[in-house]
């Protein structure tokens, strides 16, 4: 963790394995999408409609994951100061957005055919969107500043207060009675899931997982160049003054 | 300024107290202030009918929705004045030097806080519970469930005001950051006012209510402070 910690180290070695995870996303993304959209069977019950599935779970998964990597950054950036995991956290948390409205979104369209409505106020749905909201705070809070500096810290505090919904959103399918269907593969059973379609799903959830970290890996590197491009424009115009 | 001075002196029990002292005079002497919470309150509520149909039955089916709604807004409305003024004074400063440690300064500012907005909002809600068509039941059950709610949203509001001192956008912001986290106090408080009024037993969201509001004295405060550290840097 502490090499890591190195921006010009993290650099080098972000350089060496983003081609392992970009070409990956880009050759696994017509294989996954063929296979969950195509190969798999139709469900008995919701027929074709239930492919919304490949992209729902792992968009929510994500929303989720991307959430506790932001949180985690946060708490690091503020207990240790690194510089990286400020810069990580805030590269993360517009992504995490993205995937949170994109779960939104196609929950929306699969519900109105299987529910019979595009919304319903129950506690997965709710809590679900008030971590979209939280990520919007997020967002705008690290730009409410002058200070970048300031704007990162106050964003990590409300990233960590915001934590609180993460174990809501988890448990709300089991908590309350809810329309929308509990955990069907993260169950210790094992997965309420036939193979068949259980397989494209993972493969999907890894293609995301993928990308997210490529996204992850660009972007930090777009705000350390955005950083060094700022300090040596400050050091320019002292140089004037 | 004298009195921030006075509880520089201090320490302990002795300078919460001479802080709650210098906060309850200094909301007193500003009580219009306090008071603009209550009067947004009444005048909003007042919309509805307008808006919607002075129909008992409707306004009865709606009434402690809105007024829990409207509760939320009066104490983000407030929040403002938690820590502005005496960020910019240096009052703040000082309590910071103070000794006093800064999560103890933010628990008494946010009780004082409290029993200028929220408490204010406790006592006058029999009257819109009237105003509103409600049953007799809510006469009880939604001062209570404002008893146990309110204190819950001036905590958590404290972070949000806090991590916003000094910022380019101010209170549309704060909106934006504070919301969000009151939502599960609406849901307990309206399920507690409804359940009484319906006579489903609402013990369980009162007790939700109010270990809602213990994990926020448990926990803003020290969120608060952080917040609160970072402005005075």
């Amino acid at each position: 963790m502490h090499a890591l910690a190195n921006p010009l180290r993290f650099q080098r070695l972000a350089d060496a394995v983003l081609p392992w995870v970009a070409w990956p996303t880009l050759a696994l993304t017509p294989v996954a999408l063929y296979w969950s959209l195509v190969v798999a069977p139709a469900d008995y019950q919701q027929g074709e409609a239930y492919r919304i599935i490949y992209v729902h779970v792992p968009a929510a998964w994500m929303a989720t994951f991307t959430y506790v990597m932001v949180a985690v950054a946060s708490l690091v950036g503020l207990v240790w100061r690194h510089p990286l995991a400020e810069v990580s956290a805030r590269a993360a948390a517009p992504v995490g957005a993205v995937f949170t409205a994109i779960a939104l979104f196609t929950g929306s369209v699969w519900g109105k055919p299987m529910w019979g409505t595009w919304w319903v106020w129950d506690a997965r749905l709710t809590s679900v969107l008030i971590l979209f909201f939280l990520y919007l705070g997020y967002i705008a809070l690290h730009d409410a500043f002058e200070d970048p500096a300031r704007g990162a810290r106050a964003a990590s505090i409300l990233a960590l207060v915001g934590a609180i919904n993460l174990p809501i959103i988890k448990f709300s399918v089991d908590w309350w009675n809810t329309l929308h269907q509990p955990s069907s593969i993260m169950r210790l059973d094992g997965p309420a899931i036939d193979a068949s379609m259980l397989y494209p799903l993972l493969l999907m959830i890894l293609l995301f997982k993928l990308y997210l970290l490529t996204v992850m890996i660009l972007r930090i590197r777009l705000h350390l160049d955005e950083r060094k491009i700022v300090n040596l424009r400050l050091g320019t115009r002292d140089m004037a003054a | 300024m004298n009195e921030v001075n006075r509880v520089n002196g201090m320490n302990g029990m002795n300078g919460a107290l001479a802080l709650a002292r210098r906060d309850i005079r200094l909301a007193f002497r500003s009580a219009g202030d306090s008071l603009l919470g209550v009067i947004f309150f009444l005048v909003s509520l007042s919309l509805f009918p307008l808006g919607v149909g002075a129909s008992a039955d409707v306004l009865a089916r709606i009434g402690s929705g809105v007024i829990w709604v409207l509760a939320l807004l009066a104490v983000l409305l407030t929040l403002d004045r938690l820590y502005e003024s005496d960020l910019d004074d240096g009052s703040l400063e000082l309590l910071a030097l103070s000794g006093l440690p800064l999560e103890i300064v933010v628990v008494i500012k946010c009780a004082v806080h409290w029993l200028t907005s929220g408490l204010l909002l406790v006592l006058v809600s029999p009257l819109l519970a009237i105003l509103m068509s409600l049953p007799a039941d809510a006469l009880w059950a939604l001062p209570l469930a404002l008893l146990l709610g309110t204190p819950t949203l001036t905590l958590v509001g404290s972070i949000g005001s806090a991590l916003l001192l000094g910022s380019r956008q101010g209170s549309v912001l704060t909106a934006l950051l504070v919301l969000p986290l009151y939502i599960p106090v609406l849901i307990f408080g309206v399920s507690a006012v409804d359940g009484a009024i319906l006579g489903l037993g609402a013990k369980a969201p009162f007790l939700i209510l109010a270990a809602m509001q213990l994990a926020a004295l448990a926990l803003a405060p020290f969120a608060t402070a952080a917040g609160l550290r970072l402005a005075m840097e």
